[in-house]
């Protein structure tokens, strides 16, 4: 909400020398937003006067522009008093028009960013031009650049300083409006706040008398009153169309940030801002019988006034003549009774509508307006015969003509309802002292009427009736919210409140930082990735057309069209980082992320209760029933060199079994044991690719990604990655490990080296292994594999270094060396080793 | 040791003599000395202390001395063999520091060489601040609570006094899932984690919920679809405003330094009433007069927005079940990623969602 300084001060007898910093500091503290202090045109230095336009000669030029040659009066603003020539591009305006000239001399504000333009005589499209003729957009005092300034033409005379009549001495605070206080989007409402903040004299500009409504005015019919309960018409005839908006008025709009049309779309305009009341004026002679106001029916249509052709919602408010539907009422008028350049008869709807049904018709249509923003929020709804008493008189005033003395009032406001309040509920929920006194002059001062209880205690209850502009005052707390903000929010003490004990993080909790950090120890950086995916993705990542992982939830309105669904894998957020990195330059890069995946629920839509009472049990348990599945994953991607060849030797590129080895890294964290076996899934390496189980349960996969998949994401062949369920790892993990015992007798080792077929994996005969080796086995380790002619085609020798211990005493050669021949005896039974 | 002499000659006894000991004795001496390294001292010990040196031959004669004669010449060469065993021991110590230190010198390496084999890994400062914070809470009693970011709509809006006719629902641009009458978001806050909070449990509730949302913001610097933010939550008999002021300053404090302190101005959030915006004392110029007019991080206002808050609207309370007669509670909320960049000085968003590990790995494991 733009306010001009001085508008405020109409109404609200500040003091003289406040100034609008400290004015928009003070309403900041009470809950109206500074968002910009503008001084417009404050950059604008040198003569810039006022001009009549005397000639305008229009020239094609050979880039096919036209521009105009003119002269222009400015009076002995030059010094001369000979008319000034000037070329200007623009074409909104007519020889005897006034507008707004710098001289050369002047210095404008440059475009934005850049440094002020000082203006000069120049020659330009074969004539010299002396100075400029300007637009709102060059003085910065407003965003129109479709043409220049036409002055009103009571504006001034040629040559006045042309600051005063552009209101560039005047200040403008620009402040943002929370949506419950719709009264300050009005300068009748920020002046009341102003007033209060400076204890100052305020003059409601909407305590005016207005004649007793009769039955001559235009007939209206409001079918639906709870949609409309306030319909307000007025008349004025005789209306001249080709009346100037006054100078001063035009001005005032402007400086609100609305653009000055035609006298009578300013009017309505004005009132709008001066009384939050958003005004509807028809072309009284377009108009076709009674006004009636109802529901629109389903099939019916309206062009509105931005020229937009509407199919209507039977939910929807419209106003009709005989002719049909001619607005959406309290949103937006229609084409076919617009106010145009000949209308002399206008009919002035001041209406209240039903904000719910202003809210709902607008985002229906996606229509936002200045009359739409008000109504939604909620307007003072006994101010419409006040608001359109207003408008007629501005309008006759300006434009000439008459008011009719008909005056059409349909329906009542709705009365505020009472609100009963403890008169300590405000320190109470404050935490500190307010005495009632305090409260009372804090709830006048907004408007409310208040009254004690007749029969209680007099200090302890009131009943507070809001005044008709605060419609957002409705509970006791918005009460509180009203006196706690005018004693202040800085009166607010501090002081730390004292829980009961607590329970410190949940298991899951501290297990989550644990992974983290682990993952980190082993030299992995964590990232974060936006969870949106497309299809494509999945095809990057080689997915069948029926895997799990592409049946998933898609997003309504997603940021990119490409990427609509949440994601069920962290691999291609993480690869596309690792990609970015290494195509930044980084020889290699281990990367982990932990976040939630999503799969939908389909147990159907999720309901959607009320909001005066807890659902039930069984009311909550469908609720969550119906939110898709979310668990918890780890990814990780190795990539490019995972130790760095130096000094001290080669180094190496990470590769499949970097990538299990973090998984297998996690699970002795956590206290598990992980066991590994060939797999086949993609995105993985079909033949390097191994799932990950605990206890006999798969819980992820681990390896080498497909070579398909590493050119799809442009990273090197042989990129290794994971991904891993961290809520079924985080589920099993041992949250104290049992404390372990050990034998102090000497180690006896023993190595062997077996030859097995090649699809024998080293798991299955480390196993075999484990299982005859008995009770003496401490360790099994795995520290050769050999291939090549001493073994044979197909074949490989696998060298196990077994190690045994006693608890009890020093093992002889002859134990440790029966041990070992059972260890191989029960390998050559379960999977054919031969001893080398 | 020689046995008596049988063939006595006097003759061959003149070694025995006090200047022919001390002459030996002095060679021995003077050959231990000038030994330079362990071989040489070998060598010398060889020679002047071996079994064949001429204090030893000497020392085999002593027996065919006249008893009169062996007590002499017995002391004399025993004196000087001690003397020479003495000066060998002392000589070996001193040379065998010697070729220790050459041992030690010829080992240097260049300390300077590159040592990392393997990279660093980190956690992302993201989480990192959100464990501080939670950790900060914690320490004050609070604990923890989660939720989903595919929200059921009632959770997101409903129950937090949002109606579906509530202008406040344009705020905020939300993420919708298809079809949408499935009444399914991307929770656009943590308050859903509140409503759930209060739906489970009963008060006291003292939580905190730092987490991902979304919002439909286009991404740049400063915005980003998706974000993290904290809420903390507090329900209890006899709270206030100033609770909620106290404990926001002590966060502040605790994550901006000390004298870091909020104010509030009215704001309005349908789920609080009273409700405030939190400012910050600008944590740059700290709001000192001077230094106000060029600071860029406030632009001199010398307060920073930081979040919103305020007392819990009974109405939410209705919605979860909780008696508001009795209990009473606030709530607060603030970005993570705002409040990280405020406290580590980094200036794009981007940065935090790229995954550039040069960003990342600076941050460590634990703050
Ligand atoms: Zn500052």
């Amino acid at each position: 909400m733009r306010t001009p300084v001085s508008w405020i001060r109409e109404y609200a007898d500040l003091p003289a020398d406040l100034s609008s910093d400290d004015l928009a500091r003070r309403l900041t503290a009470l809950g109206l937003k500074l968002e910009a202090l503008e001084r417009p045109g404050a950059e604008v230095r040198g003569p810039l006067v006022v001009g009549r336009v005397l000639t305008m000669e229009p020239e094609k030029q050979k880039n096919g522009k036209t521009i105009n040659w003119c002269t222009v009066d400015v009076g002995d603003a030059n010094g001369t008093g000979e008319p000034q020539g000037i070329v200007c591009g623009a074409h909104n305006f007519a020889p005897g028009d006034l507008v707004v000239v710098v001289l050369p001399g002047g210095v404008l504000p440059g475009p934005h960013g850049s440094d002020a333009v000082e203006i000069s005589a120049r020659k330009t499209y074969g004539h010299v031009s002396a100075g400029m003729i300007c637009s709102a957009h060059e003085l910065r005092i407003g965003e129109d650049q479709s043409g220049i300034i036409v002055l009103p033409p009571d504006a001034g005379r040629p040559g006045d300083d042309a600051r005063p009549v552009l209101g560039l001495e005047e200040e403008v605070i620009e402040f943002e409006i929370n949506p419950d206080r719709s009264y300050a989007l009005s300068l009748r409402g920020v002046a009341r706040e102003a007033a209060m903040a400076f204890d100052a004299t305020y003059t409601d500009p909407c305590l005016r008398d207005v004649p007793p409504a009769n039955d001559e005015g235009y007939p209206v019919r409001v079918e639906d009153p709870v949609g409309c309960p306030v319909f307000v018409a007025r008349t004025v005839t005789g209306f001249d169309p080709s009346a100037p908006t006054p100078e001063w008025l035009a001005r005032r709009v402007r400086l609100a940030g609305m653009r000055p049309i035609s006298l009578a779309v300013d009017v309505t305009n004005y009132v709008m801002l001066e009384t939050g009341r958003p005004i509807h004026g028809y072309d009284g002679d377009k108009l076709q019988g009674s006004i009636v106001v109802r529901r629109a029916t389903a099939g019916e249509r309206l062009t509105t006034l931005d020229g937009t052709d509407r199919a209507l919602s039977p939910e929807d408010l419209v106003v009709c003549d005989d002719s049909g539907v001619i607005g959406l009422g309290g949103v937006m008028g229609g084409e076919t009774t617009e106010m145009s350049d000949a209308t002399s008869t206008v009919v002035i709807e001041a209406a209240h509508w039903d904000p719910v049904a202003m809210f709902r018709t607008g985002k229906r249509h996606r229509l936002t307006s200045e009359a739409g923003k008000r109504n939604e929020r909620g307007v003072d709804p006994t101010i419409c015969e006040v608001a359109a008493e207003r408008v007629a008189e501005l309008l006759t005033t300006y434009g000439g003509g008459s008011v009719s003395p008909g005056v059409t009032v349909v329906g009542t406001p709705p009365a505020p309802e009472p609100i009963r309040i403890s008169a300590r509920l405000p320190e109470q929920v404050a935490g500190f002292p307010i005495p009632t006194a305090d409260t009372e002059r804090c709830l006048r001062a907004v408007g409310a009427t208040i009254q004690r209880d007749a029969d209680g205690d007099p200090g302890d209850s009131l009943t507070v009736t809001p005044p008709p502009w605060r419609p957002d005052l409705t509970d006791p707390y918005d009460l509180v919210e009203e006196v706690v903000r005018i004693v202040g929010y800085d009166k607010v003490p501090s002081l730390v409140p004292l829980p009961p004990v607590g329970r410190g993080l949940t298991r899951e909790q501290r297990l989550r930082r644990r992974i983290g950090r682990t993952l980190a120890s082993l030299g992995c950086v964590e990232v974060v990735s936006f969870p949106f995916v497309g299809e494509d993705t999945f095809d990057a990542l080689g997915l069948p057309d029926d895997d799990v992982l592409r049946h998933t939830v898609r997003l309504s309105n997603p940021l990119s069209a490409e990427r609509p669904l949440y994601t069920t894998t962290l691999i291609p957020g993480i690869l596309d980082a690792a990609a970015r990195n290494l195509g930044r330059g980084a020889p290699g890069v281990s990367l982990f992320e932990t976040g939630t995946v999503a799969f939908p629920a389909d147990r159907g839509p999720a309901p959607v209760y009320g909001v005066d009472w807890r659902p039930t049990e069984a009311e909550l348990e469908k609720l969550f029933e119906a939110i898709p599945v979310q668990p918890l994953y780890l990814a990780a991607v190795l990539s490019g060199e995972r130790e760095p060849a130096g000094w001290w030797g080669g180094g190496r590129a990470a590769d499949w079994s970097d990538a299990i080895d973090l998984v297998r890294q996690l699970g002795r964290e956590l206290g598990l044991e992980v066991e590994v076996r060939q797999a086949s899934r993609m995105p993985w390496h079909p033949s390097r690719c191994a799932e990950v189980l605990v206890d006999g349960e798969e819980f992820g996969h681990a390896g080498e990604l497909h070579p398909r998949v590493c050119q799809a994401y442009g990273v090197p062949r042989g990129t290794a990655a994971l991904e891993v369920d961290l809520d079924f790892l985080m589920n099993r993990a041992v949250d104290v490990p049992r404390a372990p015992t050990y034998s102090h007798q000497p180690l006896a080792k023993e190595d062997v080296a077996l030859v097995v077929e090649d699809g024998v994996t080293a798991a299955d005969v480390e196993e075999a292994l484990r299982s005859g080796a008995g009770e003496l086995l401490e360790s099994v380790r795995l520290f050769d594999v050999y291939t090549g002619p001493q073994v044979g085609d197909g074949k490989k020798s696998l060298a196990f270094a077994l190690r045994f211990r006693a608890p009890d005493r020093t093992l002889t050669e002859a134990e440790t060396g029966a041990a070992g021949g059972a260890a191989v005896a029960a390998a050559a039974a379960a999977v054919g080793a031969v001893q080398r | 040791m020689s046995g008596p002499n049988s063939e006595y000659d006097p003759v061959e006894v003149t070694p025995l003599q006090a200047e022919q000991v001390a002459a030996m004795r002095e060679e021995a001496l003077a050959a231990i000395a000038a030994a330079q390294d362990l071989d040489q001292l070998k060598r010398a010990r060889l020679e002047h202390a071996g079994d064949r040196s001429p204090l030893a031959l000497a020392n085999r004669e002593i027996g065919a001395l006249p008893p009169q004669a062996r007590k002499e010449a017995g002391q004399r060469v025993g004196q000087a063999r001690g003397a020479v065993n003495a000066a060998l021991a002392e000589r070996t110590a001193v040379l065998e520091a010697e070729a220790e230190e050459g041992m030690l010198v010829e080992e240097t390496v260049d300390v300077t060489l590159p040592t990392g084999r393997r990279g660093r890994g980190s956690r992302h400062p993201i989480t990192l601040m959100s464990d501080y914070i939670a950790d900060l809470f914690v320490a004050m009693g609070w604990e923890v609570a989660e939720g989903p970011v595919l929200e059921a709509e009632w959770l997101n809006f409903d129950a937090l006094n949002l109606g579906p006719d509530h202008p406040a629902r344009t705020m905020q641009d939300t993420f919708w899932t298809e079809p949408a009458d499935d009444h399914l978001v991307l929770r656009t806050h943590t308050s859903p984690v509140q409503a759930r909070t209060m739906l489970e449990r009963t008060p006291p509730i003292y939580v905190i919920c730092p987490g991902r949302v979304f919002r439909t913001d286009e991404y740049d610097a400063t915005h980003s679809p998706m974000f993290h933010q904290v809420e903390g939550l507090v329900i209890d008999e006899g709270i206030t405003m100033a609770h909620l002021k106290g404990t926001l300053d002590h966060f502040a404090e605790q994550m901006f330094g000390t004298g870091i302190t909020t104010r509030f101005r009215p704001s309005y959030f349908p789920f609080t009433e009273p409700s405030a915006e939190v400012d910050l004392v600008c944590f740059v110029c700290r709001g000192e007069a001077g230094a106000v007019e060029e600071c860029r991080t406030c632009k001199g206002e010398g307060w920073i927005e930081w979040g919103g808050c305020g007392v819990v609207n009974p109405r939410v309370l209705a919605a979860c079940g909780i008696d508001s007669e009795r209990y009473r509670g606030f709530a607060f909320g603030m970005g993570i990623d705002r409040s990280l960049m405020f406290r580590t000085g980094a200036e794009d968003l981007r940065a935090l969602f790229e995954g550039d590990v040069r960003f990342s790995s600076g941050f460590g494991t634990e703050w």
